[in-house]
């Protein structure tokens, strides 16, 4: 095995044209368990935690460009009011030392269907830069996750930084596991309100090969929320509108069976942190009050 | 490889170290630190937790090779970086001494590295700041009540012979 340890991006870009089966390395949170267990050898490790700008993050307008590398624990202290929604997700991420380490970029590069942020990054809106020696791309996080821990990325390719839409409204995030922390979601429900475009986004965790948004749930709550004008008078979401949201939510799951919870549970779930999701950021957004709930 | 890293304040050189070694393995093996316990290697109980540039972490999931050039401070340097007396126990030892949460100890380094860095950062912690502060640390002997009180006890003296200075 060898580590390679650029100091400059470019480098790191170079050494993974050079060598496209190198395994990428910052927290160490998810690659250093799969060493430790000899569940992966790679030929090359690639260092990447002396790329300083990968732990930094942009303003860029109605976005925030987010260094791949930032750990969980700085998203929490600084960006909580630009991101909400991640910002809540990375609260839930393992413990403080893991989020110390950990980051958005490592928990797209693994794409687990359990990864805490990418419940948050469908339902706010982002894209993933990627780049290689041949240039930089801009892939739709709905894109990003092609299969169980597969991604779009190209084996040349690393990935830079995430976009994400900065909230115009009350963003939520939802989690089920045994206990407060070191839990791998059972399965998680983000929602976001973006009442700019009066639409409502969202992203299921850990219920489907892939995290994925309930469209159909999405397209069926925005029509029915400008049905009952209720972006024009505040008004509560109609419970019947927000059951068949729920059941809708719960339809767009494809779970399994496994050690940490059942099909049917998880189809459950998400349907019980759908409404839940729904009824805080709603309630947020009519009354402009933040809500401190468990979840 | 050879790695360089600065431990409990010493600069340390390491030969041959592979290349998917975890910090935990280099302060254990081959610098002859076994104060950081190694337990699940997946960063799950904590036990492993040191300071990496002043930062708590799961040594297990830091590359050895990730540390070249970076501060380490194990359970080992605890009590010479509060300045006690060679010999002597840094405050926070010390309290948990005193209040019993140590039980068969395998967790007690972790659980030291991650509530000395709480108490530096929070001299004051609340029960909710301090159940937050060691959530990464499991412990399967005592149950916790004792060794929040030892946290509780560590702030308290800090906070008396603070007034006292």
């Amino acid at each position: 095995m060898d580590f390679l340890r650029p100091a400059r991006w470019e480098e790191a870009l170079a050494a993974k044209a050079e060598h496209p089966a190198a395994v990428p390395i910052a927290g160490g949170t998810d690659v250093m368990v799969e060493i430790n267990f000899d569940h992966r050898r790679p030929s090359h490790l690639l260092d990447l935690t002396r790329v300083t700008e990968l732990y930094t993050w942009q303003d860029a307008g109605d976005r925030v460009r987010l260094g791949a590398a930032v750990p969980y624990a700085r998203v929490i202290e600084r960006l909580a009011g630009e991101l909400p929604g991640l910002a809540l997700a990375a609260r839930t991420v393992g413990s403080p030392q893991i989020r110390n380490r950990g980051s958005v970029g490592g928990n797209l590069g693994a794409a687990s269907p359990a990864g805490d942020s990418h419940p948050a990054l469908l339902a706010a809106g982002a894209e993933v830069e990627a780049e290689s020696v041949r240039g930089t791309r801009l892939i739709p996080v709905e894109e990003f996750y092609t299969g169980v821990k597969r991604n779009a990325l190209a084996p040349d390719e690393l990935i830079r930084a995430v976009h994400v839409r900065k909230a115009t409204g009350p963003q939520q995030f939802s989690k089920v596991g045994t206990r407060n922390a070191m839990v791998i979601a059972v399965c998680a429900f983000a929602l976001a309100l973006h009442p700019d475009t009066r639409t409502v986004r969202t992203g299921i965790g850990s219920a489907a090969p892939t995290p994925v948004r309930a469209r159909t749930a999405e397209d069926f709550l925005n029509a029915a929320l400008a049905e009952a004008r209720c972006w024009d008078t505040g008004a509560p979401v109609p419970p019947a509108v927000a059951a068949e949201f729920a059941r809708l939510a719960s339809a767009a799951c494809r779970p399994i069976d496994d050690v940490r919870g059942s099909a049917a549970y998880r189809r459950h779930a998400v349907g019980v942190m759908a409404r839940r999701t729904l009824a805080w950021a709603w309630e947020q957004h009519t009354t402009g009050e933040g809500t401190a709930r468990c979840a | 490889m050879r790695v360089n890293v600065t431990v409990n304040g010493r600069p340390r050189q390491a030969d041959d170290v592979w290349e998917g070694e975890s910090l935990l393995y280099l302060l254990r093996e081959r610098l002859g630190l076994p104060g950081s316990k190694n337990a699940c290697e997946q960063g799950e109980c904590g036990s492993c937790t040191v300071r990496l540039d002043g930062v708590p972490v799961c040594a297990c999931l830091v590359a050895a090779g990730q540390a070249h050039g970076r501060d380490v401070v194990t359970v080992e340097g605890l009590a010479a970086r509060a300045g006690a007396a060679e010999g002597h126990l840094s405050p926070v030892q010390q309290a948990f001494v005193d209040a019993g949460a140590v039980q068969c100890g395998f967790c007690t380094p972790g659980l030291l590295v991650a509530a000395d860095d709480l108490l530096e950062r929070d001299p004051d912690p609340s029960d909710a700041d301090i159940r937050e502060a060691l959530s990464g640390n499991l412990c399967r002997c005592t149950g916790y009540e004792k060794i929040l009180d030892a946290v509780r006890l560590a702030a308290a003296r800090t906070a008396r012979s603070g007034q006292g200075a």
